[in-house]
């Protein structure tokens, strides 16, 4: 078992910086997931802890071992692709072996741990077929398997479930959480989905234009985030920004007035969807309800407060409908407050 | 033809692949005459060949095939200096096969893996070779040969048909490597692999079939070719030069059969690999 830890790296593809000086430290035996959108750098971080690629400055230490200059293969860690990359020519059993084979395990040693690594996938029954007989599924299993069988210290993923449809993801998506639990192996895992990073990591490292946004466990991330970005990217519906003018320590928005953190004149409020209620009529926020959207476990409000686009999420039971102007309560302690001139959150005292 | 023009004029039916039948009409004659031009000949050589010298020359003619025979073959490769020269084209053959997957498999590994400066001049580059004239090259060869102690042997003929196969082993090795994930690669460097163990865990088994084909697709560039075969050598001859000497001057049944001996692996060879050279040429195949 090892840590890791990210220091400083760069990497520049020609003049385009991919990754700017990102720092990580991934504590042994936690999962961290590194989310953000396409184009964010967090495939090459990725590649770049398993040594695919090189970086241009910044050094990866892996349990106390720089590994910065060494292969892939010298750096103790397994790797599951999002291409599965399981190896057509060989059977299932090969595959997972494959590994072991490289270390020259014993023969009796392999046939154990293989054994091992395919029960946990729940693989044995095709250990003697070929990749291109089994669904993307099964094959994303042996490919989780054969990472899984080496006991490797470190295991990287590169959005492993995104090849696969929305059913067999959830499914595959709460097998790995037990199966990664249980090896205790650090983890490193690529997503750009957000109920993936959410659901399966200790920590969640939002990466944009090649930095990091913001890393905490996911209830940090979601209820308090860092900057704009990642209140913006995470949740569904997302954020919702309203700008405010604060003058005097205080802060109106609709007929309320909210104590302001910061004397600043452009400010933002982040209000997530559940965080407002609604409020008696006449009494708080004024929203005026442009689209309702039944989602069956709530209903979908979209309309505006002071003429900016907000979303709002209330119970399913609750009597509004287009067209009208409606009060809403917030919780002022569940507000992030935003710089607008910079996009980073406010620390409140 | 009888189809009017207005018929050809309309629009296909948009009913998936099937064609209004006045265009399929149009197009199996054309596959029909294609095919008929290219097979009856090779039908009638092997006629030739098998039917010895009373088939030869019957007439009038019969286009099916009657009292065939090995032993016009036989006779045929009992002549002096055949055996020899068919030796001579194996070895040439076979030095070809090997030289050019050796030399072009990795160029061809490197224009699929790695991007590098003047990567697409090189690949105009290595088609060129086959634009130079051999005809010019011809006597300077036949010099250097002779000092180098190449002249008149089947590996100096090897060399040569080389340098013509070269062009197409690195462009057919190319689009085959460029078909294996490099994925692959990287899942086994993860695994415990070195580049090179790799290479021949991984990439290896997945090429060898396109790796087959490109080693036949040599086999027959040496096999056919005459010019510089007939050139380098004077009693080393490969098959095809030494037939090209001999068959002037033989009888017609002869001459059948050598011609048959030539043509077959050329047609062989074409079945085998079709796949890969539809690939190459940017051709989907199914």
């Amino acid at each position: 078992m090892a840590d890791i830890v990210i220091d400083r790296v760069v990497k520049e593809f020609g003049s385009f910086r991919a990754l700017k000086e990102v720092s990580l430290n991934a504590r042994d035996g936690e999962f961290v997931a590194l989310l953000g959108p396409s184009g964010c750098g967090k495939t090459t971080l990725l590649r770049i802890i398993a040594g695919l690629e090189t970086q241009n400055s910044g050094r990866v230490v892996i349990g106390g071992r720089d590994v910065s200059e060494l292969p892939p293969r010298k750096r103790g860690l397994a790797m599951v692709f999002q291409n599965y990359a399981v190896f057509p020519h060989m059977t299932v059993f090969e595959n997972v072996a494959f590994g072991l084979r490289m270390q020259k395990t014993s023969e009796a040693e392999v046939k154990r741990k293989v054994g091992r690594s395919a029960a946990l996938l729940h693989i044995e029954s095709y250990l003697d077929r070929y990749p291109a007989k089994l669904s993307g599924g099964q094959r994303q299993r042996v490919a989780v398997a054969r990472a899984l069988a080496v006991e490797p210290a470190v295991l990287l993923m590169d959005e492993p479930l995104s090849n696969l449809d929305a059913l067999l993801r959830l499914e595959l998506r709460t097998e790995l959480k037990a199966v990664l639990r249980e090896a205790g192996t650090t983890t490193i895992y690529v997503t750009h989905d957000q109920t993936e990073a959410m659901g399966l990591a200790d920590r969640i490292a939002v990466m944009y234009g090649g930095k990091i946004e913001q890393i905490g466990t996911p209830l940090e991330v979601y209820a308090t985030p860092g900057t704009r970005f990642v209140g913006g990217f995470l949740g569904s519906p997302p954020m919702n920004f309203i700008r405010v003018a604060c003058s005097e320590g205080a802060a109106r928005i609709g007929n309320i007035t909210l104590p302001c953190p910061v004397a600043s004149s452009e400010m933002e409020i982040g209000l997530r969807a559940e965080d407002a209620s609604l409020a008696p009529i006449g009494s708080g926020i004024g929203f005026d309800v442009r689209v309702v959207e039944p989602m069956g476990s709530h209903l979908l409000l979209t309309g505006s407060i002071d003429g900016q686009l907000t979303r709002i999420v209330v119970p399913p039971t609750a009597k509004v409908a287009a067209g009208e102007r409606v009060g809403l309560t917030v919780d002022p302690s569940r507000l992030t407050w935003i710089d607008g001139a910079t996009g980073r959150a406010v620390v409140r005292a | 033809m009888t189809v009017s023009a207005s018929e050809l004029r309309e629009p296909a039916p948009s009913r998936g692949l099937t064609l209004p039948s006045a265009r399929r009409l149009l197009l199996w004659t054309g596959l029909a005459v294609l095919l008929a031009w290219v097979l009856v000949p090779i039908y009638f050589v092997a006629l030739g060949a098998f039917g010895g010298r009373l088939g030869v020359f019957r007439w009038p003619k019969s286009i099916w095939p009657t009292d065939l025979s090995l032993a016009p073959m036989l006779q045929f490769l009992a002549i002096e200096g055949v055996f020899n020269a068919l030796i001579n084209s194996l070895i040439a053959a076979g030095s070809t096969v090997l030289l050019s997957v050796a030399l072009g498999a990795p160029a061809g590994y490197a224009l699929a893996r790695y991007t590098f400066p003047g990567q697409n001049v090189y690949r105009l580059l290595v088609l060129l070779t086959r634009a130079f004239p051999l005809a010019i090259l011809a006597l300077p060869l036949t010099v250097s040969f002779i000092r180098m102690g190449l002249y008149d042997t089947p590996f100096g003929v090897s060399l040569i048909h080389t340098v013509l196969a070269l062009p197409f082993a690195v462009l057919v090795t190319q689009s085959l490597f460029m078909g294996i994930p490099r994925e692959y690669e990287e899942a086994a460097w993860v695994f415990g692999c070195t580049r090179f163990q790799a290479f021949l865990k991984v990439v290896l088994p997945l090429a060898l079939p396109g790796l087959a084909a490109t080693a036949i697709f040599a086999f027959v560039i040496s096999w056919n070719e005459v010019f510089a075969a007939s050139i380098l050598t004077v009693r080393e001859r490969t098959l095809t030069a030494y037939l090209l000497k001999i068959l002037s001057e033989s009888p017609l049944h002869y001459r059948f059969a050598g011609g048959f001996i030539l043509i077959l692996p050329s047609v062989l060879f074409i079945f085998a690999i079709r796949k890969y050279l539809f690939a190459v040429w940017g051709i989907a195949s199914k």
